[in-house]
């Protein structure tokens, strides 16, 4: 049994008189189509960018990290702070796809595809960060637990750093399948209207030979719920479990226990931001403004801004605690590292008080949250003010901590501290140009399935029920289907 | 492998198929599978499928993970090398839970998903014989298999009937890679329903 019928109040979540095939023929099209000179140049772009990270992580191996401005006060700056903000921009994509699948929000199925891509791509950015930093990085497999020939001495289970490697390693691997599982059906629509032989060869094989059989489809439905229970925990752990590199420190600012669920609020908040800033882009790009709809764009600001002050909340929590606490070196962090406009990194944390508490509560206003504008715009402020959250904490917290002989002089980074950043912008967005190009960028399965509830066309043609009394509505099988003869087995 | 003989039947609307798949089913025919274009509610019931036991083995293998990670972390950290980290227990169970979460949910989802793979047989460089290039876009096609006994005009007809757009005759292959289907077993039991 499935639900039939959904009231005309909700917004239709596809526009448009559409059947079936029109929608394989809409979200099929960018693939089966040559690329615009605008998708060249965004790629060529991206490459480019790509290639210059590559160039300052062959400068990294070759002379060490010694060419990053770290020091031994502030050992974590902007790598630190760029895994951070990746891991989180990775949050939304499967915050997306499981928790709204779970809590059944049938407008996840626009922009789930896309979000689930996104955050595949951002973990590995995210997973450079700490691999590059250990400068040593042909020695990067001695996180793993095995039997090795140094006594066998094992890595420490009890250090939230290698929890993190487990955390991060889960997540990447269970968003993949997750996300391919899903794509499996879509892959077989565009190999089944394939023109080509090599196009019929190459999506033939990434479809793993799907042909939709019914009890394939059953199969497939279960697999999705239980990954989706699974990565519901899952997504909250991990960000929790990179907190925990903080909060299990002694070092003030860092040493709170107010971090999990602020560290998980701003993943989301600014995972949402980034499916935004993508979304505006593909819908206008793809002309999927009949799939990605205001309304998905409207329910994506609303998390924005339930995040973003949940965020807000922390800060302001940490700065109280900083006094309450009457501890003098967490009030040295909060009051004077931070809150103080004047001290050496005030301006980074008002620069994210500015762009991540302030702003989003723009989106208060309707008009605001359906303005695609703002939309855009709030959405890459998120992310820079989500930057300069994790640079807050991570430079603000080390740079004086206890003993002033330890403080740090101003720490800026290098060309190629920069460039492994920008390198990363480079690998997300490569990938993303060609998975846009080459996969479904929305779920085309998922949309059939509640094309006939919630698609503009067919919510009209139901426009009569809400006038039928509920008695008769709730006895005529006009909200659920009914399936007949159902055996029992 | 034995190639047989099938009557496809399609259908372009779900309101048009469950009806059809009760009458054909109480007609008696032994229908082969219906291919859809998606997640199509109550048709595995309708056709008499059993609920799949997927999530029972997805929590057989997350229990497996978690014992693999209490297992091995607590063989090494207290008797393979006891590491003394600042005077704490050996045994820091409360440390460990991160890693047990985690190592539960890979073994859950990577069990799960080759389960799924092998069970619907998918894997890359696989060939199945596809009935109807449309079933991955807005047909819903219905095949049915047939035996020496059955009249294929009369099923042909019964089926256009019954609301079919297209119908059409093949003599395929339909086994799966590891021929289980040469045994007979067909993947769902067809069970028909007394009208």
């Amino acid at each position: 049994m499935h639900l039939k019928y959904e009231s005309q109040l909700r917004e239709p979540l596809v526009y448009g008189t559409k059947t079936y095939h029109d929608v394989t023929e809409d979200i099929v099209r960018p693939i089966e189509a040559k690329p615009s000179k605008l998708w060249y140049i965004g790629f060529y772009i991206a490459v480019a960018l790509l290639l210059f990270g590559v160039y300052a992580l062959y400068r990294d191996v070759t002379y060490g990290i010694g060419q990053w401005n770290l020091n031994k006060t502030i050992g974590w700056g902007w790598d630190i702070t760029n895994f951070v903000w990746w891991v989180g921009i990775g949050h939304a994509g499967t915050l997306i796809s499981a928790i709204l699948l779970l809590f059944r929000q049938g407008w996840r199925t626009g922009v789930n595809r896309a979000a689930e891509a996104m955050t595949i791509f951002a973990v590995m950015c995210a997973g450079q960060f700490p691999i590059w930093h250990m400068g040593r990085v042909w020695m990067a497999f001695f996180v793993l637990p095995y039997a090795n020939t140094r006594g066998p001495l094992w890595v420490n289970f009890n250090s939230p750093l290698l929890w993190d490697v487990f955390a991060i390693s889960t997540y990447f691997t269970v968003s993949l399948l997750f996300w391919y599982s899903g794509l499996l059906p879509d892959l077989a629509t565009v190999r089944d209207r394939a023109k080509t032989k090599l196009r019929k060869h190459l999506y033939g094989i990434a479809s793993f030979g799907w042909t939709g059989s019914t009890k394939h489809w059953q199969r497939h439905e279960s697999l999705s719920l239980v990954l989706a229970g699974l990565s519901t925990p899952l997504v909250l752990s991990v960000h929790t479990i990179v907190s925990f590199d903080f909060a299990t420190s002694v070092v003030p600012g860092w040493h709170t226990t107010i971090f999990p669920p602020y560290f998980v609020a701003g993943a989301i908040f600014s995972g949402f931001a980034m499916v935004q800033t993508l979304m505006v882009i593909i819908r206008k790009v793809f002309g999927m403004e009949d799939y990605i709809t205001m309304g998905h764009i409207e329910a994506m600001n609303k998390v924005i801004v339930l995040t973003g002050s949940i965020v807000g909340v922390a800060y302001l929590t940490e700065l109280f605690m900083g006094w309450y606490s009457q501890n003098k070196y967490e009030g040295y962090t909060f009051w004077y590292s931070r809150a103080n406009l004047f001290s050496p990194y005030g301006w980074s944390y008002w620069g994210m008080m500015a762009c991540n508490v302030l702003s989003p509560q723009i989106f208060w206003f309707r008009k605001m949250r359906r303005n695609l504008f703002v939309t855009f715009f709030m959405s890459v402020i998120v992310n820079i003010g989500m930057w300069f959250e994790r640079f807050v904490i991570i430079v603000t917290s080390l740079y004086r901590d206890y003993l002033p002989s330890a403080w740090s002089v101003y720490y800026s980074p290098t060309i190629w501290e920069i460039g492994f950043y920008t390198g990363t912008f480079g690998l997300f967005f490569t990938c993303f140009f060609l998975f846009a190009k080459y996969f479904p960028v929305i779920a085309i399965a998922e949309i059939k399935y509640v094309l006939k509830t919630t698609g503009e066309s067919y919510k009209d043609k139901m426009g009569h029920l809400e006038h039928v009394p509920a008695e008769v509505f709730a006895h005529s099988g006009h909200g659920h289907t009914v399936v007949e003869n159902e055996s029992t087995n | 492998m034995a190639k047989k003989k099938f009557v496809v039947g399609c259908f372009n609307d779900e309101a048009v198929l469950f009806p059809a798949v009760k009458k054909v089913r109480t007609a008696g025919y032994k229908i082969h599978d219906v291919y859809t274009p998606f997640a199509v509610h109550g048709l595995d019931h309708a056709l008499g499928l059993r609920e799949t036991s997927l999530h029972t083995a997805g929590f057989i293998y997350g229990i497996t993970g978690t014992s693999t990670a209490l297992g091995c972390i607590s063989w090494i950290l207290t008797y393979d090398w006891p590491l003394n980290i600042g005077g704490k227990p050996h045994f820091a169970l409360p440390a460990w839970i991160p890693i047990t979460f985690e190592l539960t949910v890979l073994f859950a989802a990577v069990g799960m998903v080759l389960t799924f793979c092998y069970l619907c047989q998918l894997s890359p460089f696989i060939k199945k014989h596809h009935f109807h290039a449309r079933a991955t876009d807005d047909l819903f096609v219905m095949v049915i298999e047939t035996t020496d006994k059955t009249n294929v005009d009369d099923l042909t007809s019964f089926l256009s009937n019954a609301g079919a757009v297209e119908t059409d005759v093949q003599i395929a292959e339909a086994g799966w890679w590891l021929g289980r289907y040469d045994k007979d077993e067909v993947p769902f039991q067809n069970k028909i329903v007394a009208a």
